[in-house]
């Protein structure tokens, strides 16, 4: 009895994957062909796998919004930029501006890990440096790391970096600067590199 | 292996070449395009671009721009804006970047760069005809570090073309280019594979997938050109010769899986399932999400059953059966998850930026099942654009939000300024039009002296230097002249020292008008230096007065416009979040259905072969009854026949629910305990289950994974930003 019921179940199994499209080659041929011939058959790559429907929505879709996409960056970079300048004017005008630009010495391969600023006593940044951004800086980049008032005339300005070296000892080092404030605003560059004997860890130059 | 995927599709992208760093190759002079470079060389294009067109915009606008430090680095800069727009996929506006360097008065390599990087633009964007012609347009000097890239892009566009045999030729001149080892080879089999030279296709793969590779582009190239070998054998039912190029596949690289079901595949094509076993169960044991792996899950019991050993078979397919129906639960779950917008958050998360591989965590958060499957959909090229350009749209809601608080401040600020200047300012200036009248008395006083002393310097005129004291005496004098003239008396003797006087005074103010006259543009001199401390001070007041009053006047209609374009951005952000969300949720829905009804049909598969399984374990186990067992106990034997298909009926049915090879196993024992013998999956080497060898009526219904043949696109150079780059994962190396 019930092996004839399985004997049906069976032939209905069977009925339904030779109706499915990936299996409708493999199950009867394999059914027929000797054991060996079986697996090759078995994986010949299923008729093209249909593309999600979505996806090829995607497509048509994505075509045009992503030129609504780019429209829209357009759109905000030029209020960023309007915006930049509205902020530059009202926060840092040009007559009191003081800004100052880290870097770091070409070729130097150090692991800086913070860097401390201080303007007349008044420790004005501290940064901490993830790896992304000490990358930016050995490739060349130049980070402003800040950007106040001062008053027209000289002001001291004291630089503190903390890393470790290229053979993994660690490092602190400041340097302390006087910097002419004139008309007009100053930018300040710092200038980082490894502690090696003979060579100056932190320099300062105008941009 | 996954993060392995995405890594090497981060490399062997043909984004821009800011690792190679062309931009500070000859020394910074511009600190506003050294700051451009810092935002962009850590994928912040936004910033990148803002800084860059910014510092653009005002060098143009000057009168003299070649007094501008820009001026040093303007070509790399115009190149830059351009590459940064095209990191932040502006290919619109990155195509017009490159076309005006293209189309403007640039030397030859410049512009040859230009049309190189507008070529694979074109590419990038599907239109291979307009790359190949803008190609063309090259002439002269094509600079050297971009010589191979130019000769592999053109291969790439011909390839695309369907022009093969051109094709072909441009990936051959490129074999000896040592940074593109593999993939000149690779697209070259792929060309000649095309062009019907299937022999010298497959030698171009085979020896591609024999690279000495150290990077892992070329390792990841060399595991792709054996796997597509792998399997064209395979198809051709070259199993030995499948199973040693796909053994070259690294066991820990991105196409592992796939090689590992290929090789199980080889060793079956020649009836050596013991063998395939071994690929296969290592690969069972991976990621279940993985295709590749929960096909493996059918594969191993297959092999087993194809060894006779039935009853282990039958368990694994239970596990397999279980398996499946907890990961087409969690589909399920996922599914509804996507639908109630969880997706999109979990994709939005902010701590998932700051890792490289944030693709690849998505399938582990804990609390986001909707993302667990979708990692191969992530790495298609239509789902990265998607996907970045919601996120790109989400970052610019937050800075718009954030800029609209920024302008809530700088009223404030307005504010404050006004109230403490306002007041101040109408004393300051009256106290200020005083000293400036006076000022202006001293300067006019001043002025008059200069100009009466650079007289004297054409006319001596003693007498104007003479000294107070002279000037009284010489009054005083003149004044007795004047009486004695009138007709006054005086003694000779007066008269006489009248006269001397007279010609003392006259005396001292002559000889003495020299050195009179240095002393007077000595003191000129020092009156200058006070007037020039004095016009400072004026200066400096007058600016910090201008100052004050700019300090709050003259933005109200600035910040007016800016909160009115801010609010129309912001319109129009959410309205295509909306609409990309849409898009993303819909292509999520859609994989993960997909991929709930292929294990729905693993599902069926492995309910049937369970059944199946026990089917051939009564059968062989009555086969071994009859030829064992004496006359007298065939009755014995026919009962325990029917006790073990109960048994294996009730466990197949158990399994279709809960734990198969637990039912399978109490099966094999409740059957073991009727007929006195040991189970099928512990006797594999019984001589009975070897004797039964027999075809299962069904086979395991397996899908290998297709690996077509696409070419793939060399890595040009390295990119920064993994997330942009995943966006060519795809087309690289992922189909």
């Amino acid at each position: 009895m019930f092996k004839v019921l399985k004997v049906f179940v069976l032939g209905g199994v069977t009925l339904f994957f030779s109706m499915l499209p990936a299996w409708a080659e493999d199950a009867p041929q394999a059914q027929a062909a000797p054991q060996a011939q079986e697996a090759p058959k078995a994986q010949e790559a299923p008729k093209a796998q249909e593309a999600p429907k979505a996806q090829e929505a995607a497509k048509g879709q994505g075509k045009g919004l992503d030129e609504q996409v780019q429209e829209i960056k357009t759109d905000v970079l030029s209020i960023a930029a309007e915006l930049n300048q509205l902020e530059e004017k009202l926060i840092y005008p040009s007559d009191t501006q003081l800004a100052v630009f880290v870097s770091v010495a070409k070729g130097e391969k150090f692991r800086l890990d913070a860097v401390k600023i201080e303007v007349d006593g008044k420790t004005v940044a501290h940064h901490l440096y993830t790896h992304k951004e000490l990358e930016a800086l050995q490739k060349g980049g130049v980070q402003r790391i800040y950007v106040g008032n001062v008053r027209t005339g000289e002001h001291a300005l004291k630089v503190t970096s903390l890393g470790k070296t290229e053979g993994g000892s660690d490092f602190q080092k400041d340097e302390s600067f006087k910097v002419a404030k004139n008309v007009g605003p100053k930018m300040v560059g710092v200038v980082l590199a490894s502690t090696g004997i003979g060579s100056k860890p932190i320099t300062v130059k105008d941009w | 292996m996954a993060r392995l995927m995405l890594i090497l599709g981060c490399l062997l992208l043909a984004v821009p070449a800011l690792a190679a760093n062309p931009y500070t190759a000859k020394g910074l002079k511009d600190v506003f395009y050294g700051e451009a470079l810092y935002e962009a060389f850590q994928g912040e294009w936004f910033d990148a671009i803002a800084r860059l067109d910014t510092e653009l915009g005002q060098h143009r606008r000057l009168d003299e721009p070649t007094l501008d430090p820009l001026n040093y680095h303007l070509d790399q800069a115009e190149f830059g804006v351009g590459d940064f727009e095209l990191g932040y996929r502006m290919h619109l506006r990155a195509g017009r970047a490159i076309s005006a360097v293209v189309e403007g008065n640039f030397a030859d390599p410049v512009r040859n760069e230009a049309i190189y990087r507008l070529a694979r633009l074109y590419f990038q964007e599907g239109q291979p005809a307009d790359a190949l012609q803008a190609l063309q347009r090259m002439r002269g000097t094509v600079p050297e570090p971009v010589r191979d890239d130019v000769q592999f892009l053109r291969g790439e566009i011909l390839l695309a073309s369907g022009r093969f045999p051109e094709a072909a030729k441009a990936f051959k001149d490129l074999q000896k280019a040592k940074n593109l080892e593999g993939f000149a080879g690779y697209n070259l089999g792929i060309a000649l594979i095309k062009e019907r030279k299937e022999q010298d296709g497959r030698q171009y793969l085979d020896r591609a997938g024999q690279i000495l590779a150290k990077t892992p582009e070329a390792q990841a190239i060399r595991d792709k050109s054996n796997l597509v070998l792998g399997y064209k054998l395979l198809d051709e039912n070259a199993g030995e010769k499948a199973k040693l190029v796909l053994e070259r596949v690294r066991l820990s690289g991105p196409f592992s899986n796939r090689a590992l079901l290929g090789a199980g595949w080889s060793d079956a094509s020649r009836g050596q399932y013991e063998r395939a076993l071994v690929p296969w169960s290592i690969l069972a044991e991976r990621e279940v999400t993985d295709p590749a792996v929960q096909e493996a899950m059918l594969a191993v019991p297959y092999a087993y059953g194809k060894l006779n050993i039935y009853g282990k078979a039958a368990g694994l397919y239970g596990r397999a059966l279980d398996s499946f129906g907890k990961e087409a639960d969690k589909l399920g779950a996922s599914i509804k998850s996507v639908q109630d917008g969880k997706f999109l958050k979990a994709l939005a998360r902010e701590e998932m930026k700051l890792d490289a591989d944030w693709v690849v965590k998505l399938r582990t958060l804990p609390d986001a099942p909707e993302t667990h499957y979708l990692l191969e959909l992530m790495t298609s090229h239509e789902f990265q654009d998607s996907l970045k350009n919601y996120l790109d749209l989400n970052e610019m809601r937050q800075k718009l939000a954030r800029w609209e608080t920024d302008l809530d401040a700088f009223e404030d600020i307005i504010k404050q300024r006004r109230g403490y200047y306002q007041p101040l300012l109408p004393e300051i200036d009256r106290a200020f039009r005083q000293l400036d009248s006076q000022m202006r008395l001293r300067m006019e006083q001043r002025e008059r002296i200069r100009k009466r002393l650079k007289a004297m310097l054409v006319e001596p005129r003693p007498d104007n230097l003479a000294t107070g004291e002279e000037r009284i005496a010489r009054e005083r004098i003149a004044h007795l002249e004047q009486a004695l003239a009138a007709g006054g008396t005086a003694p000779a003797e007066t008269r006489e020292r009248i006269a001397r006087l007279k010609g003392v005074l006259l005396f001292n103010i002559s000889t003495e008008y020299d050195q009179r006259l240095t002393d007077a543009y000595k003191d000129l001199h020092d009156l200058n230096v006070e007037v020039d401390r004095l016009k400072k001070q004026y200066d400096s007041f007058v600016r910090t007065r201008q100052a004050a009053t700019q300090s709050y006047q003259g933005y109200d209609d600035a910040i007016r416009g800016q909160r009115s374009r801010i609010a129309s951005a912001k319109e129009t952000v959410k309205d295509l979040m909306t609409r990309q969300g849409a898009v993303l949720e819909a292509m999520a829905v859609d994989e993960l259905t997909r991929r709930r009804e292929r294990l729905e049909q693993f599902k069926v598969t492995a309910r049937f072969a369970i059944a199946d399984s026990y089917d051939r374990a009564t059968k062989a186990q009555n086969e071994a009854s009859t030829l064992k067992a004496p006359a007298g106990t065939a009755e014995k034997s026919d009962k325990t026949g029917k006790a073990f298909d109960k048994a294996a009926d009730k466990a197949a049915d158990k399994a279709a629910d809960k734990t198969a090879d637990k039912a399978a196993d109490k099966a094999a024992d409740k059957a073991k305990a009727a007929s006195g013998q040991a189970p099928a999956d512990t006797a594999p080497d019984s001589a009975a289950s070897k004797e039964t060898g027999v075809a299962p009526k069904v086979p395991v219904p397996l899908m290998p994974v297709n690996v077509p043949l696409t070419p793939v696109n060399a890595p040009v150079t390295k990119v920064d930003n993994p997330v942009a780059a995943t966006a060519q994962t795809e087309k690289s190396v992922g189909k």
